[in-house]
């Protein structure tokens, strides 16, 4: 069996990964797929807990697809704002949305 | 090396090299489309740990839903030129730094720990198991997520909707 | 009477309230209820004299306020010593008040004038009544405030406004002194009362050279209080005051509060070691009489004249008292209050007619105005000591205990008796002998009214002369109750030595010899004073400069302290201002810095909140 470490090290790595995209990329779709990339992290985090920690029962799974959900849930309403803001701004580049800074 | 890790090992590339793609790239097209690579390489490492329904829905959701969304919008706003623009702004290096040490610090925390074991097996066919649960013990959780779904349903829309 | 003593310093005080509040609205503008109050307040204490005198004593003292499990009383004392201080004080202060009201006639602040009149008089009852050290502190500085309210009452004249500042100053020093030597004595005794602290050094909680100290430090405040040297510079300056403030406040009562002092804190003085508090007071004194009489030899400003004459004869009272001569350093009080005061009154009758101040202009007004110049002549008689008046008896009963106890006073005293009497001689013959020299109603220094200057001075009106009279009789009479006085103002274990006859026969002629060479200066011009000018150059610049002691204070004091001053307030403002400043400065740079992190955009902030996590997280696994 792979020990659990591993998989939780995986996790790590993807959910720097995603923070990285999101701390750096100037495209709001780029910083919207980091933020996808960290929950997909933490969905790992808490299938691999299941798996070895907790296996009576699906708890883990569970929480794992509300999860899914509200990931999707997320990226559809984020996605909206990013077209509402192409549309009046002509721009999805967050540094350059400055309207409302001094 | 049981097959297991081995099938553990492949995932985790192709799931790292093509998160890389999706963070690095210039091209926000090809970041999108890394994006489905990393999401099976996902898929695969659930069915590793025995959670097929998860797998399933993760295929079905992230890499085919989501991913979609990601490339309409792209291509409705100015990503679909192509053009090579400066991705990267101007905390790059630090925030590398940053994420780096979250990343070093969180292996560091999790392989100094022992983890416990808990007692009992995962039941062999997950979907049934699912189901119980979502229509007994998390009932309320079920129920939450379907009103936030139609919640953000009818606010994507209103958000997009073209102004009269 | 005795039980009541206390309503004694309340009826001068309700007569305050009263004249400082309703003043021009009262009958007589104030002077009546003012006189009203302070003749009250002498009857009882003659009352209070006849009462003790039978042997009433008492002791009224009430529980004020309870420190740490202690007790503090304060009270009022009723003992021959008091009540004939109160006596002396009521009697003279309301002759002096009746006086008054034909003095300052016409002056736009008349009502005010009685007011603070009946405030020092309260200030004074309440003094001379008091039992405890808290008591005769409060009564001193109120004296002291009604001494610069006196004195600056014509405060105009910018002469009579920094007088009075520089009377406050110079007493104040003493009363720092004084402040001291008592918080000494509280600390080591734990009480305030006078019989507490008296016993407490009798039980051994203080003595030696700390009890020396204490006294001498208390004897400061009387230093100051009563113009002696090295704080004597304010007496002669306060002469700026009308006239009955001069009699009242700076030759009768306050200045005397220094020797009443003296007497009431006697143990303080008797134990300690060899008598060394008691040699310092004498010394003062004595010095002090010599050295103030010669200053006024060279006086033209007949009340400065005075002045220093008070000053010598105050040092004459702490002669006695430092020679273990209790009684008759307090009959010296008594008696000069009487003859001090009507000279005084005198002299501002005399200013009154001839509206200067200055002896040069006066001369031949032994004619113009009989009843001052015979009352005056007495008063003068007295403070020269030529018997049969008052202030032979009193004078000679302290060069007496001088000779016995130590030689160098006695010669002080002597030498001080020869220079008293020449210039009371030169004061009289300039005044009053002669012809009169003014004329023309020139402003002079201190002259009050003007209405009669110019050619032809006329006695007084009745309600000054009157008085002057009364206190003649007093100045003159007085000295006969010496005995009676001894045997009821003593303090027990010090006593009188036995009379002599040749030291008195030498005073007398000391005296007489003095008003010989007066009259030989002034009078017969057998040796002229512009003569004596001539060949005695340096002397008589070093006293017509006072020795120079102002000088010294003013360079030592004003300069010096103004540079302390200007070093000070630069450092005010440069240091601590510039210390808050700065705070501000720093304040204000720091926000400027600080708001460049509030830059709007999320990635920023995002950074920070992980950045915050790292440094968290690498900090807590470091420990």
């Amino acid at each position: 069996m792979v020990p659990l470490a591993d998989y939780l090290v995986l996790s790590a790595v993807v959910f720097a990964l995603g923070l990285y995209a999101v701390l750096t990329r100037r495209n709001g779709v780029a910083i919207l797929m980091g933020i996808e990339l960290m929950l997909n992290a933490a969905n790992i985090n808490l299938v691999a807990f299941n798996k070895y920690a907790a296996p009576g029962a699906v708890q883990g799974q569970i929480f794992a697809l509300i999860v899914i959900t509200l990931a999707a849930c997320e990226a559809a309403v984020g996605l909206a704002l990013v077209l509402a803001a192409y549309r009046s701004l002509e721009t999805i580049h967050v540094d350059e949305i400055n309207v409302m800074r001094w | 090396m049981t097959g297991e890790a081995i099938a553990f090992y492949a995932l985790a590339a192709v799931i790292l090299v093509s998160g890389l793609v999706v963070v690095s790239s210039p091209n926000i097209v090809h970041s999108a489309v890394a994006l489905v690579p990393a999401f099976l390489g996902i898929t695969g490492i659930y069915i590793l740990l025995g959670a097929e329904f998860v797998a399933g829905i993760q295929v079905l959701i992230y890499a085919g839903a989501i991913t979609v969304l990601l490339l309409f919008v792209i291509m409705l706003t100015e990503g679909g030129t192509g053009l090579r623009l400066q991705q990267r702004n101007e905390q790059g290096p630090v925030g590398a730094s940053v994420a780096v040490a979250i990343a070093v610090l969180l292996i560091a925390g999790v392989t100094h720990t022992t983890w416990g074991r808990g007692a009992g097996t995962l039941p062999a066919y997950t979907p049934g198991a699912i189901g119980q649960s979502f229509l007994g013990t998390n009932l309320l959780a079920f129920e939450g997520t379907s009103i936030v779904l139609l919640v953000s349903l009818i606010g994507a829309v209103i958000i997009a909707r073209k102004e009269e | 009477m005795t039980p009541y003593a206390w309503l004694i310093p309340l009826l001068p005080l309700l007569a305050f309230v009263l004249v400082i509040w309703r003043g021009d609205r009262l009958p007589g503008r104030g002077a009546t209820i003012s006189i009203a109050g302070i003749a009250l307040a002498g009857l009882c204490g003659l009352a209070l004299l006849g009462e003790t005198a039978a042997g009433r004593r008492a002791d009224l003292t009430y529980q004020w306020v309870v420190l740490g499990g202690r007790p503090l009383t304060v009270g009022f004392v009723v003992d021959p010593l008091s009540a004939v201080m109160t006596a002396m004080v009521g009697v003279v202060a309301s002759l002096i008040t009746i006086y008054s009201v034909g003095y300052m006639e016409g002056d736009p602040r008349f009502s005010r004038f009685f007011a603070y009149l009946s405030l020092f008089q309260f200030s004074m009852l309440f003094l001379v009544l008091a039992d405890n050290f808290l008591f005769i502190y409060a009564g001193w500085e109120l004296v002291g405030l009604c001494s610069y309210l006196l004195i600056g009452f014509w405060f105009e004249r910018p002469a009579a406004a920094r007088a009075a500042l520089k009377a406050f100053v110079t007493t104040r020093v003493g009363d720092f002194s004084m402040m001291i030597g008592i918080l000494i004595l509280f600390l080591h005794t734990g009480t305030l009362s006078f019989t507490g602290v008296f016993h407490g050094i009798a039980a051994g909680r203080i003595g030696g050279p700390l009890l020396t100290l204490a006294a001498v430090l208390v004897f400061g405040g009387a230093v100051g209080k009563s113009a002696q040297i090295p704080l004597h510079v304010w007496l002669p300056d306060a002469m700026e005051g009308p006239t009955p403030v001069s009699a009242l406040i700076h030759a009768a009562t306050m200045v005397a509060a220094g020797v009443y002092l003296v007497a009431r804190t006697y143990p303080l003085f008797l134990q300690s070691p060899g008598h060394q508090a008691l040699t310092v007071v004498a010394y003062i004194g004595g010095i002090t009489a010599l050295f103030a009489a010669t200053m006024g030899v060279v006086e033209n400003d007949i009340k400065r004249v005075l002045a220093y004459s008070t000053v010598s004869q105050l040092g004459y009272m702490f002669l006695g008292l430092g020679v273990l001569s209790y009684s008759a350093g307090m009959f010296h009080l008594i008696t000069h209050a009487f003859f001090k005061a009507l000279l005084f009154l005198g002299a501002g009758s005399v200013i009154h007619a001839v509206a200067t101040n200055n002896m040069k202009e006066m001369g031949g007004l032994a004619r113009a105005m009989p009843v001052t110049f015979w009352t005056f002549l007495v008063a003068t008689l007295a403070l020269t000591g030529i018997p049969p008046f008052s202030g032979f008896f009193s004078k000679d009963a302290i060069l007496l205990a001088a000779y016995a106890h130590d030689k160098t006073l006695w010669l002080l005293g002597a030498a001080g008796a020869f220079v008293t009497a020449f210039y009371m001689g030169r004061l009289t013959w300039y005044t009053f002998a002669g012809s009169y020299r003014g004329g023309s109603p020139a402003a002079s220094q201190g002259a009050h009214g003007g209405a009669h200057g110019g050619g032809h001075p006329h006695e007084s009106p009745r309600v000054m002369t009157v008085p002057l009279v009364i206190l003649a009789a007093g100045a003159a009479g007085l000295g006969f109750l010496e005995s009676p006085f001894d045997r009821y103002v003593r303090f027990p274990g010090v006593e009188a030595p036995a009379s002599s006859a040749p030291l008195l026969v030498v005073s007398v002629l000391v005296a007489l010899a003095g008003w010989a060479a007066a009259g030989a200066i002034y009078y017969w011009r057998i040796l002229p004073s512009a003569v004596l000018r001539r060949y005695l150059r340096a002397p008589y610049t070093l006293l017509v400069h006072k020795y120079y002691v102002d000088d010294l204070y003013g360079w030592v004091f004003l300069r010096a302290g103004g540079l302390v001053v200007l070093l000070a307030g630069a450092f005010d403002r440069y240091v601590v201002d510039g210390i808050v400043n700065a705070v501000g400065w720093l304040t204000g740079r720091l926000g400027w810095a600080l708001r460049f992190l509030q830059t709007g955009r999320e990635e920023n902030y995002l950074l920070l909140i992980f950045l915050g996590l790292v440094v968290i997280v690498v900090v807590r696994l470091v420990r």
